[in-house]
């Protein structure tokens, strides 16, 4: 299933088959000419803008060069954007976590035995992609306008201070950046724990476990590929966000993201070195991020 | 983390008894058990031997605290556990699965029930709980690497190291080969008479029951049919279930025609069987009674009549199939239908052939009546309707019954 293919690797254990037949190849082939055009060469462009040059000639143009400061030179102006993303995407993740878990949990085991109200909770997990991301985003800005509802009531109750919005801040980005990544959190805990044996959770009840040790002994150990599969799903796409983040939607200049500071490079100020030196950082960090993650999960310990 | 409800640091000091008052257990749609007492008094090897479907894995899940029963109480030592859940009884199961935890190793699989219990010396036990079954030295590799036997063998391994006070077995010997299933089944009543162990063994195989437990019930459709050590049961079946369940039986219906204290005697189309007084469940009316393949004797011609023997035939040899300690005939007699005999091979008795015209005799001490109701019911004696509209009225009829009497 797609949404377990981050705990492919676990099934390493069954031997690979090593012999090569041409017709694999063959079968490869426009997979690997696909990669080659829209992922190697974008990439590779990308490695030589990051190190192009201002032209002294022509003001606004880049000249191919090796100017590696490029790099020192993004991480010293965007280190606080930098951390930002990292850490809303890390919140956003657990927060993501901590209602996909027992959204996953609701629908792969409780509701097993009706697979009628199991299969229209699934559609209710996946309705909201019927409706484009940035429609749901600015529907959300419209509910949390200072006009709205919600910020009415806060006020009234005296939670929210006066002259004090809900959009624009830390909070309403994070809570976008949950909303739209739920899905991505909740269908692959819920495929692995559709599958989970039941008979598992008997044989743990039998032997002295309560409900309690049980669910942590063996329901979360046997449901960590589908935990992992669904943290990377959600981590990978929030680090790398722009539109929550951004002033157009529930963001404001003081949560700006890595994303809104790669866009705004590449499409206003034209800053294209910059840009591309910022998009492979990025990428650099959730490579690193994500196998430290992977090695730390062992994968052996996930089946 | 460690389980309070359950003793702590140590083990149940022998077996404890069970018991199941008015047990039922009813699902949406059919009821799996009714009104079952059953007593298993502690340290015996007790099974429950009947067909799939005849309610005994639920009776054992009930048990167990996997499944509320409907009505009734079950009480474990003298304690009532009918409330309390599965983790909070002193129970164990081998599961028919086996349900080994995946992502642990051998050796931590069975030590699960020991860490919960907050036993300290968790990890030498489980060893030694391995030992037993053979497997120590994968104590290290998870369950997907080993082969089926031997994962049932853990399966053991995990239930018997807590040394519960009852230990629930469900078909548990069912994927061994045959020769590792015997030794298992020595091993299993070992450790059950070394510890003192209340064993209930749910099985199919009424080998496996009678050669392993001290009492055996025979269960069918929800209800235990009969009750008795394996001998007992096997000589003297009561019901045409259990003569058929638990191995072989001639029967023949035929109405009773004079019954004296000594024996009764059954008219069966013409030919007279004697049934010894007390071998009869009942002594009047139509009733069935039978007979083991291996009393029955071959004759070649018409023996004499002598009492004490019931004798029947001629009939015809239809099927002969050797298998080296006995050959297994098929006799055809007209107006008895088939009868199956088993001779032993003492190389004296000749062996018959197909086609051979034989009359065949038992001892009168062996026959056995049962007590199944073969009274011609009017209603019965038509091939049930099968009506749609006649089923629906028929079960809301059975539904109303029902209803009205709880």
């Amino acid at each position: 299933m797609a949404f377990t293919a981050f705990s492919s690797s676990s099934t390493a254990a069954e031997p690979a088959v090593a012999r090569r037949s041409p017709i694999a190849l063959f079968l490869l082939l426009p997979g690997i000419l696909y990669l080659i055009l829209f992922f190697v060469t974008p990439l590779i462009s990308l490695v030589i803008t990051s190190l192009q040059e201002p032209d002294p000639l022509r003001f606004g143009t880049f000249t191919n060069a090796f100017q590696w400061e490029n790099y020192v030179i993004v991480l010293e102006t965007y280190g606080e954007q930098s951390l930002r993303s990292a850490g809303f995407a890390a919140l956003a993740t657990l927060f993501a976590l901590l209602i996909g878990f027992p959204l996953g949990y609701f629908i792969g085991i409780t509701l097993r035995p009706y697979p009628l109200l199991q299969g229209l909770a699934l559609v209710l997990v996946i309705a909201p992609f019927f409706i484009s991301f940035l429609l749901r985003t600015l529907a959300w800005k419209q509910i949390f306008s200072d006009e709205g509802f919600v910020a009415g009531v806060l006020s009234a109750l005296a939670i929210l201070p006066p002259g004090q919005a809900i959009t624009g801040t830390a909070f309403s980005v994070i809570f976008g950046l949950t909303y739209n990544f739920i899905p991505f959190m909740t269908l692959p805990i819920y495929a692995t724990l559709a599958s989970l044996d039941l008979r598992l959770l008997e044989a743990g009840n039998d032997l002295y476990g309560s409900p309690a040790v049980t669910f942590r002994t063996v329901t979360l150990p046997l449901s960590a590929a589908g935990v992992m599969s669904g943290t990377l799903l959600t981590f990978i796409p929030a680090a790398g966000d722009y539109i929550n983040a951004s002033r157009e939607f529930l963001g404001s200049t003081d949560t700006t993201m890595i994303g809104n500071v790669i866009e705004t490079n590449f499409l206003v100020l034209q800053n294209f070195p910059a840009a591309a030196a910022l998009s492979l950082v990025l990428m650099a960090a959730i490579l690193i991020l994500v196998s430290l993650y992977v090695k730390r999960s062992g994968t052996e310990e996930l089946l | 983390m460690t389980n309070n409800d359950v003793p702590q640091g140590g083990f149940a000091e022998a077996g404890a008894d069970l018991e199941l008052v008015g047990i039922s257990k009813r699902f949406p749609g059919f009821t799996a058990i009714e009104e079952l007492d059953l007593t298993i008094p502690a340290g015996s090897f007790f099974a429950l031997l009947g067909p799939s479907g005849c309610g005994k894995t639920t009776t054992l899940r009930l048990i167990a605290g996997l499944e509320e029963p409907t009505t009734g109480r079950i009480m474990i030592g003298g304690r009532d556990v009918t409330s309390t859940r599965a983790f909070q009884r002193p129970v164990n199961t081998v599961f028919q699965s086996y349900a080994l935890f995946p992502h642990m190793s051998i050796i931590e699989n069975v030590s699960f029930g020991l860490k919960r219990r907050g036993m300290k010396n968790a990890a030498p036990l489980a060893h030694e709980a391995l030992r037993l079954v053979e497997l120590d030295h994968v104590a290290n590799r998870k369950p997907a690497q080993l082969s089926g036997g031997q994962q049932q063998r853990v399966a053991l391994a995990r239930a018997v190291v807590n040394r519960p006070a009852l230990l629930l077995l469900d078909e548990p010997l069912g994927a061994l080969d045959l020769k590792l299933r015997r030794q298992m089944q020595i091993e299993l009543k070992d450790i059950q008479s070394e510890v003192g162990l209340t064993f209930l063994h749910v099985t199919h195989d009424q080998e496996e029951a009678m050669t392993m437990a001290d009492t055996v019930a025979v269960m069918n459709k929800g209800r235990i049919e009969q009750m008795g050590n394996p001998q007992e049961l096997y000589e003297l079946p009561h019901t045409v279930f259990v003569a058929n369940f638990l191995g072989q039986s001639n029967l023949f219906t035929g109405k009773v025609t004079s019954s004296g204290s000594d024996s009764i005697v059954v008219d069966v189309d013409g030919t007279k069987f004697e049934v010894p007084t007390d071998r009869a469940q009942r002594h009047r009316g139509l009733i069935t009674v039978g007979v083991r393949p291996e009393k029955v004797t071959l004759h070649d011609s018409a023996p004499k009549q002598t009492a004490g023997r019931n004798v029947i035939g001629p009939g015809r040899v239809t099927d002969v199939s050797f298998s080296g300690v006995s050959t297994q005939y098929e006799i055809t007699l007209p107006g008895h239908g088939a009868l199956t005999v088993f001779s032993q091979n003492t190389s004296i008795t000749s062996i018959h052939r197909d086609g051979d015209e034989v009359w065949l005799s038992w001892d009168v001490d062996h026959a056995f009546g049962l007590a199944d109701d073969v009274e011609t019911d009017p209603a019965s004696r038509f091939p049930s309707d099968t009506d749609t509209s006649m089923i629906a009225t028929q079960s809301r009829a059975k539904l109303k019954a029902e209803l009205g009497k709880d």
